[in-house]
């Protein structure tokens, strides 16, 4: 019978373009994932109302008392509230402190945690300790730790971003560091290290990068959590404190008018829904896309 | 053969995949007597499992056509059956056991529920009468202990006694049909030829037509009294046993037995057939092994040869070699 | 089976030691000197030094914790600064309301979440499937206290079904004013709960319609219907149950905020209520609470998981 041959193939020498080939195969899963562009383009618009915000040229703090409490109607698409400013202005400036301090806390939460996962999967004796702290953390609400958080440290905006990213920073580290834990188990980090590989290059060469994707996935979430919980103590008044017209404040003092002035109330939490729905679907798709059954890099 | 238990023609199953529809199963016939052991033999997507999860409709729904052709068992067309019916068939008539025992069974229900779920649903017998029958059949699996067995998890019990306790199910009421999927591809060689050997004494007790499934030519030629060989969809030959190891009529046979590893041969390398089992999406015009075949033809290449009769109980999908044999013989 | 509770139980101690470190902590960041606030702001600094030192707050702080874990060890939880009462009865005094909302809520979550999550992944990639998840992600992406206040625009002051706030205790109104005083916030709370809990549980049930097991089951001729309640949907609980307690954390963390816009005089208002005026005691001893019924709950998750999955059950 004929003998087979092995013939040699140029693209597999190359680990790089291989893991080139790779991502883009993963961004064009993803450009085609319906939920994913639905949000990524939810999100786009929210990002560009935030951005575009100044176009409006009106000062969303600027009070006009002739004209309060008037609903939609001509110049001011959403009306204006019970100091006569104009809501819609508020309501995108409101946009622009929002996702900010959703990314902020999505950024540092998923940083904090990351390390704090990947180091506990890496040294076992730092890992009992490191595990009970985020325990602790954990043993009250996401929302209560980031009420007391936020009320010790006072009613401005890097509060409610460092509250927010504290109350968080544990569940990121499990993630993280349930993925390093499975990634460790693998055979070519114990061919890692008869190579003389460091702990510092294992950890940043192979179980941070296949971290990535949960890690990805569940920043997603985190900031669509950020951007619901921010409103949540805004309005208990432990937010960016008034005028800032975050959605949570604006909804709080629209409370008081809601019978006669539902307008007040109503748009802030719509804007607030369409974000975390946004980042949620955004979430969902990465997702499906990242699944880490389905990936495991080198 | 006399009136056949079972009876499939001309079946074709198609999936949709993201190239678009394949053929996994090109017009297959096959036919198995009472009491008679046929094995299905090829490789790894050769359609051999498609056809055999397609007899009892177990495929997965959604991405699967609704197979065409007739399946006909007992005078009626599984194919075409309400799925009540279809249901009443499954399990107390026909029964399937499958590859992966480790998998196949429920992690959270004991055995003990697992066997007598068959008997109470198509024998309507009660808990505590099928837990007995239970513990009579894992006696007749040949598991040591049974009554305690009887009552554990499958993930208390190896690989080997899982397929026996997967066996057990299968046979609780007495089908006169077992299709086996490749039941001992994932299970140690030594536990492999006990399960065989289970197999066909169960096989001899019971009276029972069994269809096993597999990909290991050493398999096939302990247990089958005849075989089907499949490639790419379609049954390239069939044969008695012995006259598919002693004289096959197609060159992929042929490479399926001479990569068989033998003991009094002594050879450097493995002979292996080259190429792969071609893209299912792909349309090859004539013979579909043409690409691999060491003795192609011009004709191969642009004619897609019938399945030709070759002698008693034999077909074979390769004009050449037919009309070789008939001028030997 | 004792032996791990007991286990667990151990571990959890240097948690809830960490934990109430960490609250202790958290109090003496709060800006306001609670000493100045009750004494009021006429009085001279010599009265508010007197209070001071008779609450104790003019110690080095090391010497307060010891101080306290000292009273924790009796069963001394501490007295509130602003309800002159101890903090242990405070929290009994509410315990009704929140627990009254928890429950109606669960009620409503479990069922619902489930089923929908089961009913999404049976018949998945149709309508029914995207009808549920559009229903879920709406439920995890609305936030709780806009949906409550635009549901007491509605229902409570358009149409007057449901009181618009507080509270009725059983004893005071009977069944239905209990109920309807608890109906509105508890439905609000669960559709979070609901959209969070029927995404779970589409994705671990898709998982495990996709095992091989299921496919035994049909070819025993086991009918659709049985397939899934008993087959499918036991396994399924599995993973689910391991998300019960974070289920529960943000069933809690829910009816704080809650409880914040409907009136209730539950745990969850308590709390904000003494972090918002500066109540130390009040605060740290509620939290110690919270954090230790929170082990309690999840040892008990843990052990409802062994049940749920044999596989676990010897070890």
């Amino acid at each position: 019978m004929a003998e087979a041959t092995i013939r040699y193939q140029p693209g597999l020498a190359s680990g790089e373009a291989l893991a080139a080939r790779r991502r883009f195969r993963v961004l064009r899963k993803l450009l085609h994932h319906r939920s994913f562009m639905v949000g990524f383009a939810i999100v786009l618009v929210m990002v560009l109302a935030a951005v575009l915000a100044p176009l409006t040229g009106i000062d969303p703090n600027k009070m006009a008392i002739r004209f309060r409490f008037r609903p939609p109607q001509d110049a001011y698409w959403f009306g204006t509230d019970q100091f006569g400013r104009d809501l819609f202005t508020r309501t995108l400036y409101g946009a622009q402190l929002s996702l900010w301090i959703g990314l902020s806390v999505a950024v540092l939460s998923g940083v904090i945690g990351a390390a704090i996962g990947v180091l506990s999967a890496q040294f076992r004796r730092l890992d009992s300790l490191l595990m009970r702290i985020m325990d602790a953390l954990m043993a009250a609400p996401a929302i209560l730790l980031a009420i007391g958080l936020g009320a010790a440290l006072g009613p401005q905006t890097h509060s409610v971003i460092i509250a927010l990213a504290v109350a968080y920073i544990p569940r990121t580290a499990r993630i993280v560091r349930a993925s390093a834990l499975v990634t460790r188990e693998l055979e070519f980090i114990e061919a890692a290290r008869v190579a003389g590989a460091s702990s510092l290059r294992i950890m940043f060469r192979h179980l941070l990068p296949n971290a990535t994707g949960p890690l990805l996935v569940q920043s997603t979430f985190v900031f669509a959590y950020a951007i619901l919980a921010e409103a949540a103590l805004s309005f208990l008044g432990i937010g960016p404190p008034p005028p800032a017209p975050s959605w949570g404040n604006i909804i709080a003092e629209g409370r008081s008018f809601a019978v006669q002035s539902w307008w007040i109330m109503l748009f802030p939490g719509f804007a607030i829904s369409l974000a975390a729905l946004g980042m949620n679907l955004l979430g969902d798709g990465l997702r499906d896309v990242l699944d880490p059954r389905l990936k495991v890099e080198g | 053969m006399a009136v056949p238990l079972l009876e499939v023609n001309d079946l074709t199953v198609r999936f949709r995949t993201d190239a678009g529809w394949m053929t996994a199963v090109d017009r297959v016939s096959l036919a198995v007597g009472e009491g008679e052991a046929l094995g299905i033999v090829g490789e790894s997507g050769s359609g051999k499992s498609v056809t055999a999860l397609s007899i009892l409709r177990l495929h997965a729904a959604p991405t699967t056509r609704m197979p065409t052709g007739k399946v006909l068992y007992g005078g009626r067309d599984l194919l075409g059956l309400p799925m009540r019916e279809m249901r009443a068939i499954r399990g107390s008539e026909i029964a399937m056991i499958f590859q992966d025992p480790m998998s196949s069974l429920n992690p959270v229900l004991t055995i003990a529920d697992q066997i007598g779920e068959s008997l109470r649903l198509h024998q309507g017998l009660d808990h505590a009468t099928a837990r007995r029958r239970a513990v009579e059949l894992l006696d007749l699996v040949r598991i040591p202990d049974a009554a305690r067995r009887v009552d554990e998890y499958p993930h208390r019990l190896s690989g080997g006694m899982r397929q026996r306790v997967m066996i057990a199910i299968a046979i609780a009421c007495r089908p006169k049909l077992l299709i086996a999927d490749e039941p001992t591809t994932a299970l140690d060689v030594t536990i492999q030829a006990q399960i065989l050997d289970l197999l066909r004494d169960l096989q001899a007790e019971l009276g029972m037509s069994v269809i096993l499934i597999t990909h290991d030519m050493g398999v096939i030629a302990e247990f089958a009294r005849r075989v089907m060989v499949m490639y790419a969809g379609r049954v390239v030959e069939t044969a008695p046993v012995g006259q598919l190891f002693h004289r096959p009529l197609h060159p992929y046979t042929d490479g399926l037995l001479a990569a068989i590893p033998k003991l009094d041969v002594d050879v450097r390398r493995l002979p292996a057939i080259p190429g792969s089992i071609p893209d299912p999406t792909a349309v090859i015009p004539g013979c579909r092994y043409s690409p691999r075949c060491p003795m192609v033809q011009a004709i191969c290449r642009t004619e897609a040869p019938d399945l030709l009769p070759a002698g008693p109980e034999r077909e074979a999908r390769c004009p050449p070699r037919v009309a070789a044999l008939e001028h030997v013989a | 089976m004792y032996r791990g509770i007991l286990m667990r139980l151990s571990q959890a101690v240097p948690v809830l030691l960490i934990f109430s470190v960490m609250v202790f902590m958290l109090m003496h960041l709060l800006p306001g000197d609670p000493a100045q606030a009750i004494a009021g702001p006429d009085a001279s600094p010599e009265a508010v030094d007197k209070i001071r030192e008779q609450l104790g707050l003019n110690r080095p702080l090391p010497i307060q914790l010891l101080e306290w874990f000292a009273h924790l060890a009796v069963g001394n939880f501490g007295e509130s600064l602003v309800l002159k009462q101890t903090v242990v009865s405070a929290v009994i005094e509410r315990l009704p309301v929140t627990l009254s909302l928890s429950f109606i809520s669960l009620v409503i979550t479990l069922p619902l979440g489930l089923g929908l999550g089961v009913v999404a992944a049976y018949w998945r990639n149709t309508w029914i499937d995207a009808c549920v998840m559009v229903t879920a992600l709406l439920g995890v992406s609305l936030p709780g206290f806009w949906v409550g206040i635009l549901s007491v625009l509605y229902f409570s002051v358009t149409l007057g079904w449901f009181p618009p706030s507080g509270y009725v205790p059983l004893s005071e109104g009977g069944l239905w004013l209990w109920f309807s005083s608890l109906i509105q916030p508890a439905v609000v709370l669960a559709l979070f709960q609901i959209g969070f809990l029927a995404r779970i549980t589409r994705s671990a049930m898709l998982d495990v319609l996709d095992q091989d097991f299921i496919r035994t089951a049909r070819a025993k001729g086991v009918d659709e219907w049985t397939t899934v309640a008993k087959h499918a949907f036991r396994n399924t609980l599995i993973p689910v149950v391991t998300v019960l307690g974070i289920t529960l954390s943000l069933l809690i963390g829910g009816s704080v905020v809650i409880e914040q816009v409907f009136a209730l005089p539950g745990i969850g208002r308590l709390i904000v209520q003494g972090i918002l005026a500066r109540d130390y005691p009040l605060v740290q001893g509620t939290m110690l609470l919270f954090g230790f019924a929170f082990v309690v709950i999840n040892i008990m998750v843990d052990i409802i998981y062994t049940f749920v999955d044999p596989r676990v059950r010897y070890g």
